[in-house]
């Protein structure tokens, strides 16, 4: 069977859809929102993408994806290079470890599964940084950060189910 | 596809990519860890290929910024029209306050201004500002910067200072063609020479990530009280004397904390000021290469 050019060019164009949408996240993630304290504790949207298509489509969204992801993020957010990119790349290495149970199980394991990795992402993150920077900084808003970003799980699942259905079944 | 002798290829090929495909994980780890690195020993390159990739985003992120920060606008109208009562009092009487400080303000400025023309004082250096509104904020637990709309082409240079209404929010660290990041006072990176604006005592302000910030080098008897403004010194040449900072909201044993004067996470438009101090005017031409 051999695909027109145009059907090719569909078919490229569905499979950039994962990408597309998390690039989107992270661009949506940096949006300033005038509540107090907000900033510090902004649900991390990336890790929940990265998580749902390495799970749904690792074909889509694989390691290097992942790194590149990360990476974009570092540039935009203005922190150190390559500490975003390391943390996606473990959370697609957590979740590829696990893939078979997930990917068969239900949502409220697949819920807790993220609050896991979330952190894992919270203590890598806080680590990171505190190299970095050479001093020991306070935990707290990492934690904090995580457990906004496993409230927002859901919502940000359902969206990507959606964008899934719309672009990738069929 | 090439049906044919392809086959040795793929022989060959195949234990290289499950080998690939193994210390994938692994070598996109050490990739990360070189690029934390690099990102320390080479800052420079670091900070214009930063400053590109958010001049590539900037447009996307000015439009998205905009929706979220109308929709801010109509519940703080809201709020706005319940208390509308309360807060026309509150202005009458600030007001009225506000009229006996402008004659004080204006007799002072006379006086001022003929005491200065028998000292022959030299006169206060000028300034020239930039206003940008911000559209994005990194939205992590351990960075406190923001982008705003506003680059090298409109005239912003690293190192102006960032103020927002009553004070100073942080300065400008990178700059890209058309949009620049300003390091918030509060980031714990942020170290500014400021001065008790009724003790005349010296310190260090430094951020540490949190929404107030902490005063160093304080000597532990130097008497510090609630309430205190804090303003620049000038010192390092960065800032100019004078620029509000903040108040002081805590002096104890664990050390004096600052309340910045501007709510920093509701900022929306920044003037970036370029003050022409002297012995400042080499920087330009070092950083525009």
């Amino acid at each position: 069977m051999t695909l027109t050019v145009w059907q090719r060019l569909d078919k490229t164009g569905r499979n950039l859809a994962p990408f597309a949408v998390t690039v989107m996240l992270a661009l949506a993630g940096m949006i300033p929102v005038p509540l107090p304290g907000y900033a510090s504790v902004a649900p991390f949207l990336t890790a929940v993408a990265v998580y749902y298509w390495a799970i749904h489509r690792p074909d889509l969204m694989g390691p290097g994806t992942a790194f590149l992801i990360g990476l974009l993020q570092d540039l935009l957010t203005g922190g150190p290079l390559g500490v975003n990119a390391l943390v996606l790349v473990l959370v697609h290495w957590a979740v590829s470890s696990q893939r078979r149970v997930l990917a068969s199980s239900t949502f409220a394991l697949m819920w807790f599964g993220f609050g896991l990795v979330m952190l894992g992402v919270a203590c890598i993150q806080w680590l990171a940084f505190s190299a970095l920077q050479a001093t020991v900084l306070p935990f707290r808003p990492a934690l904090f950060q995580a457990l906004l970003t496993m409230a927002f799980f859901p919502a940000i699942a359902w969206m990507l189910i959606r964008v899934h259905r719309a672009f990738l079944q069929g | 596809m090439k049906p044919r002798n392809s086959g040795s290829v793929v022989r060959l090929a195949a234990p290289l990519r499950a080998l690939a495909q193994r210390f994938s994980f692994l070598l996109l780890v050490l990739a990360s860890v070189a690029l934390m690195m690099v990102g320390r020993i080479d800052a420079l390159s670091v900070d214009s290929a930063r400053a590109r990739v958010t001049d590539a985003f900037a447009p996307i992120l000015d439009a998205i910024s905009r929706p979220a920060a109308t929709a801010a606008h109509v519940v703080e109208s809201v709020v706005e029209v319940q208390n509308a009562f309360e807060e026309n009092q509150r202005l009458k009487a600030e007001n009225a306050r506000l009229l006996q400080w402008k004659q004080a303000a204006l007799r002072l400025e006379a006086e001022n201004i003929s005491l200065r023309s028998l000292l022959k004082a030299t006169p206060e250096p000028s300034s020239s500002f930039i206003t940008a509104r911000v559209i994005a904020a990194p939205g992590s637990s351990f960075l406190r910067t923001l982008v705003v709309t506003a680059g090298r082409r409109d005239g912003v240079r690293k190192g102006q200072a960032a103020i927002a209404g009553s004070g100073l929010v942080g300065r400008v660290i990178e700059v890209g063609e058309w949009s620049a990041r300003v390091l918030l006072l509060t980031d714990i990176n942020t170290r500014i020479p400021v001065v008790l604006e009724r003790s005349r005592q010296r310190a260090v302000m430094a951020g540490d990530n949190s929404d107030q910030t902490r005063l160093l080098y304080l000597p532990p008897e130097a008497p510090v009280q609630v309430g205190e403004r804090v303003v620049t010194s000038g010192h390092g040449g960065q800032f100019p004397p004078g620029l509000p900072v903040g108040v002081v909201s805590s002096a104890g044993e664990r050390g004096v904390r600052v309340q910045p004067n501007v709510d920093l996470s509701r900022v929306e438009h920044l003037q970036l000021v370029e003050f022409s101090l002297p012995g400042s005017e080499a920087e330009p031409s070092s950083e525009s290469k």
